[in-house]
């Protein structure tokens, strides 16, 4: 029975199996090795001096001389700042595009063509955000090209098209018969919108802004020309200098300084944190909620 | 006003409720934030433009077909600038094709296991997992890949495929480990949960009589994947590699830290090259001049260019096959 014709089919299909497995197991391998290694790494810079101490001027460990690590307290600071600025303008501009497609757009084309530009919007390279932002602020003033408020304006438009579709896929989730049901009652639309239908898909929306929020905090390259350097010293303003958490794992891993290195791979742990705290947060949200299939 | 009809209901009835001032305002608003979005697309073609009216003015189409990037004020013996992005065209094509051809058949076979052949109670979980791969931030993968992924090419990999493809030509110079091969395997790494999970999507919408048509004419579990699922999902799995495409295209700081980052043509996978990402990421800060500015901004716009066309063919695949069948889950 092993050699005949269904035998070997058999074979074949199970052997087919076992491969596809081993392929998730091929793909899982990154993840749990980038993990380990920010763990590993990172772990060594964590203590709470990690997270209150500006990072120390770099220095390369000698046999008797004491290299200061010093903490990520200003990158973090940076970025905290970074993605509140950038989160003010992306947000409501984001909700708005949504409700407008979901509640006013229908199914007509308008709406297809939103959320089309946004799904499009969302696979520009963030590098170019980057470009995009230093060449605006050029133009209109060249004394903010490096500063937070620079780097925000990057980091607003990598948020927008992220927010305007999550948010677009939470406000379907409300069934029809919810808005037809308030219209009967004579609640006029705006309410409908915001007091009922915004409502009900507010964990949904929650977690989309969440989402856009783990997006740009891990964001380097719209980075790269729009915040200058402004890490070692304590942050003056939004229109000067500006810090972040991505970058400076940047500059930590091309430094080739022993204190900058260790202290990139903490950022690299904190970021991956972060992550991670807002995936799972946003999984246990959505599961609470309707289940419902997520965009690709 | 209803007194005089009876029957509200008919089709011909007056508007109740005629929008007022609240209902207007707010629907200009959220329609505001809608235009904007449409305004941005628009505005990051315009503003790179602009920015590279320099060069397009001055090179024209020989800005595509010259193969060196070269500033006068730091190379005394040219007698002028010339840019081109030939190597970083060559650079993007061919690190996205390694990553493409590394990720295209394991994302298959993890949306194949995932759809078909797990258990079920372990198909959501390990989804997730690859999920977030893609949650992880790129300068992470790329210092990871700098730091753990260059020596074990450089030392393992690499010359081992160096002695048994030398032949080939492609394997050919000193392993370093920070070369072509390695941006494409952590591309390949970062482009897989994308064509993953859009390809599980594909195959998880292919209807249930597809598959026991398949069955009842006695195929084994791999001949109805292979002969019944695939062909009908491959509409939404070639979307999903073009999307994943297009993720490759723009990658920057994986790519910037382990490509070597060197102006000229990679002549084997063991050459150090530059993506015009990577290009962007290295040479902006360090630019000699307006025109080189101008230049680099003529390279964002390409990039811009191939992308937006990228990312609209892959949606537009999508979206028309949503509207045919439903690409969901389940």
């Amino acid at each position: 029975m092993m050699f005949d014709r269904h035998g070997r089919r058999k074979i074949f299909s199970h052997s087919m199996t076992v491969l596809s497995g081993l392929a998730v197991v091929v793909i899982l391998v990154p993840l749990v090795a980038v993990i380990y290694e920010a763990v590993v790494q990172g772990g060594a810079a964590f203590s709470v001096t990690f997270f209150t101490q500006r990072p120390a001027n770099p220095c390369f460990a000698h046999p008797g001389i004491a290299c200061p690590l010093g903490g990520v307290y200003t990158p973090i600071e940076g970025t905290l700042e970074l993605i509140g600025l950038a989160s003010l303008v992306a947000v409501p501009i984001g909700i708005g595009a949504a409700v407008f497609t979901v509640e006013y757009g229908r199914n007509r084309a308008i709406a297809r063509v939103i959320s089309t530009t946004a799904d499009v919007l969302s696979g520009v390279p963030s590098i170019l955000a980057g470009i995009f932002a230093f060449t605006l602020f050029l133009q209109f003033d060249k004394a903010i090209v490096n500063s937070t408020l620079d780097g925000s304006l990057a980091l607003t438009v990598l948020m927008i098209p992220i927010v305007t579709r999550t948010c677009e896929e939470a406000l379907r989730t409300v069934p029809e018969s919810v808005r037809e049901a308030a219209l009967a009652l004579g609640i006029s639309r705006w309410k409908i919108s915001v007091r009922i239908v915004l409502v009900t898909a507010l964990p949904g929306v929650v977690t989309g802004v969440l989402l856009s929020v783990a997006r740009a905090a891990g964001e380097a390259a719209p980075l790269l020309f729009t915040i200058g350097n402004g890490c070692l010293h304590p942050l003056q303003g939004i229109d000067q200098q500006g810090c972040a958490l991505p970058l400076w794992i940047y500059w930590g891993a091309t430094s080739a300084t022993t204190n900058w290195y260790t202290l990139a791979w903490g950022a690299a742990l904190l970021l991956i944190l972060m992550v991670l705290a807002i995936s799972i947060t946003s999984r246990l949200v959505l599961n609470r909620t309707v289940r419902r299939m997520r965009g690709g | 006003m209803s007194a005089a009809n009876p029957f509200p209901l008919s089709s011909s009835r007056p508007r109740k409720h005629a929008p007022k001032w609240a209902d207007l305002t707010f629907a200009l608003l959220t329609g505001l934030g809608a235009a904007l979005v449409m305004v941005l697309l628009a505005a990051f073609i315009v503003v790179l433009f602009i920015g590279a009216k320099a060069t397009v003015e001055l090179f024209g189409f020989r800005f595509l077909t010259n193969d060196v990037w070269i500033s006068a004020s730091t190379n005394p013996h040219i007698p002028g600038n010339i840019y081109g992005i030939v190597p970083f065209a060559v650079g993007t094509l061919l690190t996205s094709a390694i990553a493409l051809l590394l990720a295209i058949p394991l994302s298959l076979g993890a949306a194949i296991f995932l759809t078909q052949q797990a258990p079920v109670r372990l198909r959501g979980p390990v989804g997730q997992l690859i999920e977030l791969l893609a949650a992880i931030p790129s300068i992470i993968y790329g210092f990871w890949g700098l730091v753990v992924l260059a020596p074990i090419m450089r030392y393992e990999i690499e010359p081992a495929l160096q002695s048994w493809l030398y032949w080939t030509g492609w394997f050919n110079g000193p392993t370093t480990g920070v070369d072509v091969l390695t941006a494409s395997v952590i591309l390949a790494v970062m482009v897989i949960p994308t064509i993953t999970a859009i390809s599980r999507d594909a195959i998880a919408a292919v209807p249930i009589h597809q598959k026991e048509a398949a069955l009842s004419l006695g195929a084994t579990d791999w001949e109805v994947t292979r002969n019944a699922v695939i062909p009908y999902a491959r509409g939404g799995v070639f979307a999903g590699i073009i999307l994943g495409l297009g993720r490759a295209l723009g990658e920057t700081m994986a790519v910037t830290l382990t490509i070597g980052n060197k102006n000229a043509i990679p002549t084997s996978l063991f050459s150090q090259g530059q993506t015009i990402a990577s290009l962007l990421a290295n040479q902006f800060a360090e630019r000699s001049g307006p025109l080189e500015l101008s230049a680099l901004m003529e390279a964002g716009l390409i990039l811009l260019l191939i992308t937006l066309a990228i990312n609209v063919g892959g949606r537009m695949i999508l979206s028309r096959l949503q509207r045919g069948q439903g690409v969901g889950r389940e």
